[in-house]
């Protein structure tokens, strides 16, 4: 396997990417239309609004109403995007998305607007770090989060041609975008990004151009690490998992969201039952103080130097 | 500082520490509500220094007043109000948003004294105050309950069925404030979704209803220290969202909106 070429530069707002596409697609298509919950101005959606005020729908503040309006829209053939912060898309209309979109089999988009901790300072209350692991057990529930602004673009249009349920996780935090030549958007597919017999990096969002920034480190210390963007959380790509535990013997799990539950979790429960290898995960352990996403970033290790750390440690438990 | 025993005077005093305060908490953080701090600040600074019962040297008094945040955004106003009323000291206040604050951007009663519940996802106050007030009806408590929300936050059907509740259970010791400065996040509450007629949708709940301007002390005063009647009181203070600043009154973009040096300055001047 030859390694794609990644290189960084310059950082871009997803949600950029987000809002042109979407344009975009209403433009040709005039089932699509968008769900917010006085979320407009911060899902990015004001020209939209200009543009198809007839096809913005704004419940005000009522997410649980919103996600059943949602299902309601799509029974009656529209194709939904339901845009809210993610924190409260997916916490407090859960059972909206579990038994009206997911259940009832319903082709809704669900986008979630600066997921992870992009409110840093707000708090736990406006961080979602949980979504991850409630929308993984709802198997066909499509679960991606981007990395940078083109596969925010690609994610969106493969959501709006896919029938069935999906759960977008955006951020608003500017990430760069990784140069990957001859790059090809598929969902439920891990994406290459360098690679490495050590131990393999498995990041998603925005943490994945940071897993490349540690890799990069690493291989400057002689250690050769594969780095895959799991862009896709569920369903998992079984086959990159099991094979880069087979092939590298220890793993290390990034996401901007918990330990518990989500990216790591799906890892650890599925080499754990067939190819058993140590699991490092980086990501937050629970509730976490106030302070700025960069802060939080550097405390919870989800650095360039926290991932590389972590890799080390996977390595040497993996005893290799 | 005016020298006077006028109850009402001494609320104003309060009301404008709070404001310049919260606004320099704003301007440093560079984060904040401040549209929303300003419509809530004079209903607060009327509860806390002309109405409640509560000893900031006891924060876990049983028979405290309590006092339910729910438009939890608004910590410019909630944390200068519990400073003032000598639940933590003033200069607590300079650390707001920093790393590991005790006054993160929505309020956390682990953090600090004074808060009854965690709040910041909208239409969760006024079910925890039906709770509380609950409990004080089963124990006989003499407290009183009083719970401030947003008017937009009305759009969550929490706050309905919380309403119901209450008013089916005659939670006389309820109070349940509206901030009704008639704008949420993004836009005007009527043209999001439209609350109006406010005062019947609670008559229609079992809830006794008063009117009053949310900007005047004394009526303030009047209205939320008059004793209970025998059902729960629904409040509609209406109020401007950014009051007290010319460039900020009735202005969408102020809801989350922080100022600039120069605007600092202005609302410094204007703040007196
Ligand atoms: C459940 C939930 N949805 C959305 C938000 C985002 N949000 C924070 S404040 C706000 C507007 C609140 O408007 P209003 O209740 O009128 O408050 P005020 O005007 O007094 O600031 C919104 C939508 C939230 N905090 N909680
Ligand atoms: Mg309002």
């Amino acid at each position: 396997m030859s390694a794609p070429a990644a290189k960084t530069e310059g950082l871009f707002d997803c949600r950029e990417a987000w809002v042109a596409t979407l344009e975009a697609l209403a433009a040709a298509d005039d089932r699509i239309v968008v769900v917010v919950n006085d979320s407009v101005g911060s899902s990015k959606l004001n020209s939209f609004q200009k543009k198809f005020p007839d096809r913005t729908i704004n419940v005000g503040i009522a997410e649980q109403c919103m996600v059943g309006v949602g299902a309601g829209l799509a029974n009656g053939g529209r194709i939904p995007f339901v845009s809210a912060a993610g924190c409260f898309l997916t916490g407090r209309a859960l059972e909206q998305v579990k038994a009206d979109v997911v259940y009832a089999g319903f082709n809704v988009k669900l986008v979630g607007q600066s997921s992870g901790v992009a409110y840093g300072e707000l708090g736990p209350t406006h961080h979602s770090i949980e979504d991850f692991a409630w929308l993984r057990t709802l198997v066909n529930l499509t679960v991606i989060a981007p990395a940078d602004a083109w596969e925010t673009a690609e994610a969106i249009k493969w959501a709006a041609a896919h029938e069935g349920p999906v759960y977008l996780r955006l951020s608003r935090m500017p990430v760069p975008n990784l140069e990957v030549a001859n790059r090809v958007f598929r969902a439920g597919k891990a994406e290459l990004l360098r690679e490495g017999a050590e131990a393999t990096i498995i990041a998603c969002g925005t943490t994945v151009h940071r897993a490349v920034a540690a890799a990069d480190l690493l291989l400057a210390e002689g250690i050769a690490a594969r780095v895959l963007n799991m862009a896709t959380i569920n369903p998992q790509d079984e086959e990159a998992v099991l094979a880069a535990a087979a092939q590298t013997g220890a793993i290390v799990t990034v996401e901007e969201a918990s330990v518990r539950g989500g990216l790591g979790g799906a890892v650890a429960e599925l080499t754990s039952a067939h190819q058993p290898v140590p699991v490092e995960r980086v990501g937050f352990p629970g509730f976490v103080p106030t302070g700025s996403v960069e802060w939080l970033f550097n405390e919870y290790g989800l650095s360039r130097d926290g991932i590389a750390a972590a890799t080390r440690r996977a390595i040497q438990r993996s005893g290799r | 500082m005016t020298l006077t025993n006028d109850p009402a005077a001494k609320i104003r005093d309060k009301a404008l520490w709070m404001r310049r305060r919260a606004f320099r908490m704003v301007f440093e953080a560079q984060q904040g509500h401040p549209g929303g701090d300003f419509s809530a600040t004079d209903i607060m600074a009327t509860l806390f220094f002309g109405v409640m019962k509560y000893d900031p040297a006891r924060p876990d008094w049983p028979d405290r007043d309590r006092f339910i945040m729910s438009k939890g955004h608004a910590t410019g106003a909630l944390y200068t109000v519990l400073s003032a009323a000598g639940y933590f000291p003033e200069d607590w206040l300079a650390t707001y948003m920093q790393p590991k604050s005790r006054l993160s951007g929505h309020p956390n009663r682990n953090y600090l004294p004074g808060i009854e519940t965690n709040t910041g996802p909208l239409g969760h106050g006024l079910p925890v105050a039906t709770g509380i007030a609950i409990a004080g009806q089963l124990t006989g408590a003499a407290y009183r309950t009083f719970v401030l929300t947003g008017d937009g936050e009305m759009q969550e059907g929490s706050n309905w069925e919380a309403a119901m509740t209450a008013g089916n259970r005659k939670l006389r010791n309820l109070t349940w404030i509206v901030d009704r400065n008639r704008l949420q996040q993004g836009a005007g509450t009527e043209e999001t979704n439209g609350l109006d007629p406010l005062d019947k949708k609670f008559e229609a709940f079992g809830w006794d209803v008063a009117l009053v301007d949310g900007h005047d002390a004394a009526a303030l005063l009047q209205v939320l220290s008059a004793a209970p009647g025998d059902r729960p009181r629904a409040v509609i203070a209406n109020t401007v969202k950014g009051k007290g600043v010319s460039f900020m009154e009735n202005k969408a973009n102020w809801h989350h909106g922080v100022p600039n040096a120069e605007q600092f300055a202005q609302a410094m001047k204007e703040l007196v």
